[in-house]
């Protein structure tokens, strides 16, 4: 199996604080690989990390072999063609209709001509069931359609690598099931490599290929879906489960209860 | 908002910008002299000059055919010298021109008067560089009231 | 010593965002340049930033000379110089309140609004996403921004003097009773190109670069939550007028000062 993203003990902190500390991870080609954590362990910081856009403190992370916090400027921007990531916010421009937000990356980054642009547009925007909504303005739409909008622009240029952060976050169950469908079709259909950030159990478990779990700053579990139903890390568990204490502590650290109170310091 | 119409109403907005140019520059600032036109310098020399200003108006008969240059002291006699810009449209002036230096209204600006002189056989023309040697300085008021005063006494 | 500490800090902080400013606007300015693509950008943005301050200026600068007009004749009258109310009014128009005015109005105007959208566009993580499509920001957003207030700032200042002279005009002429012939010819004959005009126009580039400079820096430099996004609207209005007032009075010693 080819790996298309590998990083090697990446450690990353910011402000004094460290996010990770010397994790390791394979996104293997073709295939749905899904990082999923607690909230609050910087999950969207490992995207950002991915795309190039944060640099780790030490560690080495490549796109198809070569380390991309080593890249030039326009290197970057050309590699960044291959990738394109899912926004927990959907990041549509808000000046522009949805069909002129589909048509921005074939825009920028072809010289297709406007007929052309218009049959790829109104392709994507069928593959996400939003046709209809393609003289939208971003503000007119529900979270659920500007996510799934949010998607067809992602996929305007067949990127290989997508990155969807959170994208299940705060959405109705139909909205769910509809993304949980679409990213599985895509995937399957374009042969996609995809990386999914999420805290949703439930559906990770349904179209991932391989988990990881990161907590603590480390990698606290990873194998398929089977696997880690089965594990039997407590910390793994108490994540699948959704027990309020546990390995992962409910309580922020802090002083002694008693010594918070009594005074007695 | 569609592009057309944001064009259309950039097309304005320069509209617009041009048409408050023109009246800035055809109705609000003096035409020529400042730049652009050909002139030729004339020198004067006054005892007092008043309020003359650089970029004063030199007028004949009420035409304005040039401004103050500028003022200088003369270095060997302390007389104030005056550079006047004419428009070389009005290069004919006899040598026997005299200028003074006038106010406008009792306390307007002060500007330099030029009175042509005659032109027979024999007088050149003034040219860039001449000194014109008939002055009359500004009527300063403060002088004015002293020698009335002198001349009651007696 | 907690003192001195605190004022090193805040002096590193200032020059650092100094250079943040200044790499973002290298950036935009060396982003190579797409004229094509950039273009229609650019109108797009005179129409957000020119066009749409259009109405406060012309309103203002209506007002103001027609103030200005009414405030000049009751001192001049008293001189018996009232026809001076022209290159009154003008001179006043072309050097100072022409540039200043429209650089204060265009601050809290134009300026503010810049600021907002930007930090919004931060907020929602329109800038990242545009990074992921490999679209430089600074260049599809920073740039056509900048060059449409730099462009729009003075193209509002010209057409403010333009409406306060005939505002003056208004009131000094037609309600005042000032001749007409004496209201423009003094005028003309005291209102210089290069020296009044000219340097108003260089005076209200200066503004329109600083403001514009400042406006997009506060909004790329927020920090992404709605009172990070206030306080850099609130920054961009307090810092740019203080700006302008500061480099107004620079400008004025440099071009008319010396004498």
């Amino acid at each position: 199996m080819e790996n298309l993203l590998e990083i090697d003990n990446l450690t990353f902190s910011r402000s004094g604080r460290i996010i990770y500390d010397d994790i390791s991870l394979r996104i293997v080609k073709g295939k749905t690989t899904a990082i999923m954590g607690p909230s609050g362990i910087g999950k969207t910081t490992m995207l950002r990390l991915m795309g190039g856009q944060l640099k780790p403190d030490s560690g080495d992370i490549r796109f198809k072999g070569e380390s991309i916090q080593s890249m030039s400027r326009n290197r970057l921007f050309t590699v960044r063609r291959q990738m394109s990531m899912l926004f927990q916010s959907g990041a549509l421009f808000t000046d522009m209709t949805v069909y002129d937000n589909i048509a921005f990356p074939l825009r920028e980054h072809t010289k297709l001509s406007e007929a052309e642009i218009k049959t790829l547009v109104l392709l994507k925007l069928q593959a996400v069931g939003l046709r209809g909504a393609a003289d939208l303005m971003p503000a007119e739409l529900s979270g659920g359609m500007a996510r799934r909008a949010a998607l067809a622009r992602a996929i305007a240029l067949d990127p290989e690598l997508i990155m969807y952060d959170e994208p299940f976050a705060g959405q109705d169950p139909i909205s769910m099931g509809v993304l949980v469908k679409l990213i599985k079709a895509l995937n399957d259909a374009l042969q996609l490599t995809s990386v999914v950030v999420t805290h949703d159990v439930t559906e990770v478990l349904t179209i991932a290929d391989y988990i990881y779990i990161l907590a603590e700053k480390k990698v606290i579990g990873s194998g398929t879906p089977e696997q880690i139903k089965q594990s039997d890390s407590p910390l793994v568990q108490q994540f699948l489960k959704g027990h309020a204490d546990g390995p992962v502590p409910f309580h922020y650290p802090a002083d002694e209860l008693e010594l918070t109170f009594l005074g007695a310091k | 908002m569609s592009s057309r119409k944001v064009e259309i109403m950039v097309g304005l907005f320069v509209v617009l910008t041009i048409a408050a140019g023109l009246l800035i520059a055809l109705k609000a600032v003096n035409q020529g002299m400042s730049s652009g036109t050909d002139t030729y310098t004339l020198y004067a020399k006054f005892d007092n000059i008043g309020g003359l200003k650089a970029r004063s108006a030199v007028k004949v008969g009420g035409v304005t055919v040039g401004r103050v240059d500028s003022i200088n002291l003369d270095s060997d006699g302390y007389t104030p010298v005056v550079a006047l810009k004419i428009s070389q449209q009005y290069n004919k002036f006899p040598e026997t021109s005299s200028v003074s230096i006038l106010t406008s209204g009792l306390l307007g600006e002060q500007y330099v008067g030029f009175q042509p002189g005659f032109s027979i056989d024999g007088i050149a023309d003034l040219a860039e560089g001449d000194y014109i040697s008939d002055t009359k300085s500004a009527l300063v008021l403060e002088d004015l009231i002293g020698q009335f005063l002198f001349s009651k006494n007696d | 010593m907690q003192w001195l500490a605190n004022i090193g800090r805040s002096a590193i902080d200032t020059v650092g965002s100094f250079g943040r400013a200044f790499l973002m606007l290298m950036g935009a300015i060396i982003a190579k340049p797409q004229l094509i693509k950039n273009t229609p950008l650019t109108i797009k943005q005179i129409y957000v930033v020119g066009v749409q301050s259009l109405l406060i200026i012309v309103v203002s600068g209506l007002f103001i000379g027609m103030v200005m007009a009414l405030q000049g004749y009751t001192i001049l009258v008293g001189y018996g110089a009232e026809g001076s109310l022209g290159p009154m009014v003008a001179l006043s128009l072309l050097r100072e309140l022409g540039p200043v005015v429209t650089a204060l109005l265009f601050a809290g105007r134009a300026g503010s609004a810049l600021t907002a959208e930007i930090g919004l566009m931060k907020a929602t993580e329109q800038l990242s996403s545009l990074e992921m499509m490999a679209v430089d920001p600074l260049r599809r957003v920073v740039a056509p921004r900048l060059w449409a207030g730099i462009i729009s700032m003075p193209m509002l200042a010209i057409i403010f003097s333009a409406v306060g002279i005939l505002g003056g005009h208004i009131v000094g002429v037609d309600w005042l009773g000032v001749d007409a012939g004496s209201y423009w010819s003094i005028m003309q004959s005291s209102v210089d190109w290069n020296k009044d005009v000219v340097n108003g126009i260089i005076k209200t580039v200066v503004f329109a670069f600083v403001i514009t400079w400042i406006a997009i820096f506060k909004g790329y430099d927020a920090i992404p939550t709605s009172e990070g996004i206030s306080k850099a609207t609130t920054e961009t209005v307090v810092f740019s007028s203080l700006a302008v007032l500061g480099l107004d009075f620079i400008l004025t010693a440099l071009m008319f000062g010396i004498e």
